[in-house]
């Protein structure tokens, strides 16, 4: 297996990981519609995956047998699906991010822009999606506000990584997160929600996530994806 | 400049005629995924072909159609190779393939505006059954990532609308 350090494979785990935490919502979401719309996100995803990680290797052994610590996902989209709103909220703030690294990739020159320039039209309507949702919520009864509030919380301390350089990129991080945290406070602000006040990393997370070291619950959501592959190793449809 | 031989363009119209695997009243010309078509030697073709959505699963389908159908017309070797670039966008649908799309119960995307900007879902969107524009947003998602399911609030049927991309 041969991992290069293309930026394709950080981007593309970002990519795999978060279509099978979403895919975890099939059979278990709260309405129809709202199952059909977490597949199919994650279906765009599983797409940008896909063409990222044949960039950088062989697509199904990058997927299946790699190691917890050869992953270079940001660990926000490792994180458990939790509640709807916790999902909503990690949706939000990847989404967030992925549109605008994708806009600044997509007006670059470099191996990443046909994809960035594809894919970017489709993280438009997740973020428009995560958007809509935490409105509801936000300004919905108490408890959809509390639960809401409570998700963006929880997962404001992984929001700080998302602005870690990543090997191979040139963007310009710190503008970046400006233009992330002024898409966020809006949004929170007419979702009558509060932009969280905690800190952005905890001691171990910093950059961890790109650098392969993953929280606890990544190994075994690992295990489960690639459960399939490992036991029946060439097996095909 | 390259130029498009008789041949190229007859087997062209061939690959272009391909009904789409998800949405079989449109061609894959209709639906302006077909890029190009070149012969390269004697019997062996190269087809570039865009998909629609980045995931979308259809793109293997419509290799392997495309594929069956030159072999059938004689050509021995066919490749078909999938480009991102340029991104496709609904509005490469003909208008052919637009008025099929109604016809067929799916409102047709509408002229796309500025790649950025928020994602325009408020403009009159027509409902196929009746053509009342009173219509409202279901799911921004329907069966298909390229969809998004409405009502019509005229005649309470729902349905899909291509959403623009």
């Amino acid at each position: 297996m041969n991992a290069t350090v293309t930026p394709a494979l950080p981007l593309g785990d970002d990519a795999l990981i978060l279509s099978h935490r979403l895919g975890e919502w099939a059979g278990h979401a709260p309405v129809l519609e709202e199952e059909v719309a977490l597949a199919n996100i994650a279906l765009d995803l599983l797409g940008q995956a896909r063409i990222l990680l044949s960039m950088a290797g062989d697509e199904d052994e990058l997927a299946y047998l790699r190691e917890e610590r050869q992953f270079r996902n940001l660990q926000l989209v490792e994180q458990p699906n939790g509640d709807f709103a916790h999902t909503i909220a990690r949706q939000l703030y990847f989404s967030t991010y992925q549109e605008l690294l994708f806009n600044q990739l997509a007006a670059d020159e470099s191996e990443l822009t046909p994809l960035a320039a594809k894919a970017v039209k489709e993280v438009a309507y997740h973020r428009d999606h995560a958007e809509q949702w935490t409105l509801r919520l936000g300004d919905g009864t108490d408890e959809s506000h509390a639960r809401m509030q409570r998700a963006l919380d929880a997962l404001w301390r992984f929001t700080g990584e998302l602005f870690e350089p990543v090997a191979g990129l040139d963007v310009p991080w710190s503008a970046l997160r400006s233009d992330w945290t002024a898409s966020i406070t809006t949004i929170l602000d007419r979702a009558t929600l509060t932009v969280p006040e905690g800190p952005q990393h905890s001691a171990w997370t910093a950059g961890a996530g790109r650098q392969g070291l993953h929280t606890e619950p990544f190994g075994r959501m690992l295990a489960e994806m690639q459960h399939l592959h490992r036991s029946h190793p060439g097996a095909t449809w | 400049m390259v130029t498009t031989t008789a041949l190229e363009e007859e087997l062209r119209a061939l690959a272009g005629s391909v009904p789409d695997p998800e949405l079989p009243v449109l061609t894959l010309a209709e639906l302006g995924v077909l890029r190009d078509l070149r012969v390269t030697a004697p019997d062996r073709v190269e087809v570039r072909l865009t998909p629609t959505y980045t995931g979308c699963p259809a793109i293997e389908a419509m290799s392997a159609d495309i594929e069956r159908v030159l072999h059938d017309h004689g050509i021995a070797e066919v490749e078909v190779q999938t480009v991102l670039s340029p991104p496709w966008t609904t509005d490469a649908i003909t208008a052919e393939g637009r008025r099929k799309l109604a016809e067929f119960g799916i409102a047709p995307p509408r002229p796309t505006g500025p790649a950025s900007g928020p994602v325009a879902v408020d403009l009159a969107i027509r409902c196929p059954n009746c053509g009342s524009t009173d219509t409202t947003l279901l799911s921004r998602f329907s069966s298909t990532a390229c969809k998004a399911l409405r009502r019509c609030e005229s005649c309470r049927e729902p349905f899909d609308h291509f959403k623009e991309l």
